[in-house]
């Protein structure tokens, strides 16, 4: 992992106003801070656990045991982030007879930070997604869709940072070429731009100008395509980039037991991610981060 | 609480931060995956939030449309070509998708071409709810209208020869040789005109290439009815008491010449 830099120039005046509450939590810059980061991708409307009959995936899911766990986790860690790759409609009765309302409202209860857009999230059209934005209280992001012309434009953001204890994470969003995938009267105007440059961009601004500790992608982009080389995967953006600490994918319903570890187009390490589907899983990743320079002179421990 | 202890090494703590800037190292990662299992307890406002939904739903889909004889299973028997089942949905969608079209055309459904691998479930015997329609037919596909030349039908009638898969058809009956070779294709009693154009219902999934149907995409004239074959279904069935589809000999091989 490379060195990162930010001039904590407000640090001091922020940490005195605190001072009556014993301002240590200036102290915080000398030790180490952890940062949670818990991700769902692909749930298609799987609000209930399979039933005890099904086949491969018997009393497994469901939401309101992941709100539980996630619960917990928080409690653990308050400086944790949960977030959703894309494809959270569509799959059961639930998305048919309500148009995604109960799901987003349930990730708004289970307090989900940022989510981004998958092709499925456009099987009501680009107006059924739109009309059930006022449902959720989470924001999304997506880099390379480009909504201008569409009604919802203004409603997706490029990216999101966040301030979690010292630690600055941004987070954008990417998602897939939708043509081919998605019937065009689906996601009208709707303009599918490059990830791999868009990703440069991203990071570009996320680490020089927003000062970002982090750097996270929420891709909807898929896994790997072994059979077409051309196709842009988790795993291409990984090696074709810099910059980028973890991609949180989705699209493949790809089942990794651990985090793939993949060089980056400088030889650093990126995180890939991703947890299958129908929410069977949570998955979780947990960043040390700290200000002694010795202890990562080795480079960074990663444990999967 | 002495504060002035504190405070001085602190303020040169801050003194020193805002000249040097602060660098930030990620000293380790760890990252797993938690399975959603049956051990973890159950959220009880979540269950509360969900249960009126899931009552909603499930009284809708559980409520009793239809009675079916018997059990009609998607698996054609050996040698076969036709099922009960296959022949009950392609029936289904001309039944269902012909008013629609003629009202916005003036125009009739000839045949209708569907997929054997877009029926997921049996119907088994006993009543039909709307379960039934979405267990069958869990996919959202729409019925289209493509405007297909005789040749076309006729790469779609040796499409249909060539794959040897029990794939649903109506209005359109083949005959095939124990070569698999076309003996007869009629659409409504007469052999297929190379010159007619006939109008094909079928999926929007397999006018678009699935099920490798090509020979719709060399045709542009696309009726879009916006009606999912599942809410075809569950009207039919909310139209009628009871369910006996037959194999009636649509789609054979024969040993005959």
């Amino acid at each position: 992992m490379k060195r990162r830099e930010f001039i904590n120039q407000t640090a001091a005046a922020t940490s005195l106003v605190t001072l009556g509450g014993m301002g240590l939590s200036s102290f915080s810059l000398a030790k180490t801070t952890k940062i949670t980061i818990l991700h769902t991708n692909d749930v298609h409307s799987h609000i209930d656990p399979f039933g005890p009959d099904h086949g491969r995936n018997p009393n497994q899911g469901g939401v309101s045991r992941r709100a539980k766990l996630i619960e917990r986790y928080r409690e653990e860690n308050p400086n944790t982030l949960l977030l959703d790759a894309g494809d959270i409609f569509q799959g059961t009765p639930y998305f048919n007879y309500y148009g995604g309302e109960l799901e987003f409202k349930l990730m708004s209860m289970l307090k989900y930070d940022l989510a981004t857009i998958g092709n499925h999230d456009f099987d009501n059209g680009i107006d059924g997604l739109y009309k059930q934005l006022p449902n959720a209280k989470f924001e999304f992001v997506s880099a390379n869709y480009d909504f201008s012309n569409t009604i919802m434009d203004s409603h997706v953001k490029p990216y999101k940072v966040f301030r979690k204890g010292r630690i600055r994470i941004g987070v954008f969003g990417l998602g897939i070429e939708l043509k081919g995938l998605v019937e065009k009267k689906m996601y009208k105007e709707t303009k599918y731009l490059d990830p791999i440059e868009i990703a440069q961009d991203m990071t570009k601004t996320l680490k020089e100008e927003r000062n970002c500790d982090l750097v996270i992608c929420l891709s909807h982009l898929g896994y790997n395509y072994r059979n077409s080389e051309d196709k842009v995967s988790d795993l291409k953006l990984a090696s074709a980039t810099k910059d980028i600490d973890l991609i949180i994918g989705g699209h493949t319903h790809t089942f990794l037991k651990k985090p793939t570890i993949v060089k980056n187009i400088n030889g650093e390490n990126v995180l890939v991610n991703q947890v299958g589907c129908y929410g069977l899983y949570l998955g979780k990743i947990d960043f040390y981060l700290g200000t002694d320079k010795n202890k990562s002179a080795d480079g960074t421990t990663i444990i999967v | 609480m002495n504060y002035k202890r504190l405070l001085i090494p602190l303020l040169v703590l801050f003194s020193l931060s805002c000249k040097e800037p602060v660098v930030v190292f990620v000293d380790k990662i760890e990252g797993k995956r938690i399975p959603i299992s049956d051990s973890l307890d159950n959220d009880s406002a979540i269950e509360a939030y969900i249960e009126p939904y899931r009552t909603h739903i499930n009284k809708d889909l559980d409520s009793v449309l239809a009675y079916a004889v018997d059990t009609y299973s998607p698996r054609p028997e050996e040698g076969e070509l036709e099922t009960a089942i296959g022949n009950l949905m392609a029936d289904v969608a001309f039944i269902q998708a012909n008013p629609v079209f003629k009202k916005r055309t003036g125009k009739t459904v000839d045949m209708v071409l569907l997929n054997h691998g877009g029926i997921r479930a049996p119907i088994s015997k006993g009543n039909i709810s709307a379960r039934v329609a979405y267990s069958v037919m869990p996919f959202d596909n729409s019925l289209v209208v493509v405007d297909l030349k005789g040749d076309q039908v006729n790469e779609l009638v040796e499409y249909l020869a060539k794959s040897q898969r029990a794939n649903p058809i109506a209005k359109l009956k083949l005959k095939l040789d124990e070569e698999n070779e076309v003996v007869s294709a009629l659409i409504n009693g007469e052999p297929i005109d190379p010159e007619k154009n006939y109008f094909v219902a079928t999926y929007d999934y397999l006018y678009n290439g699935g099920g490798n149907m090509t020979f719709f995409k060399t045709n542009d004239s696309l009726y879009e009815l916006d009606y999912k074959m599942r809410n075809a279904m569950i009207d039919y069935f909310k139209k009628v008491d009871t369910i006996k589809p037959t194999k009636d000999g649509r789609f054979i091989k024969t040993l005959e010449q």
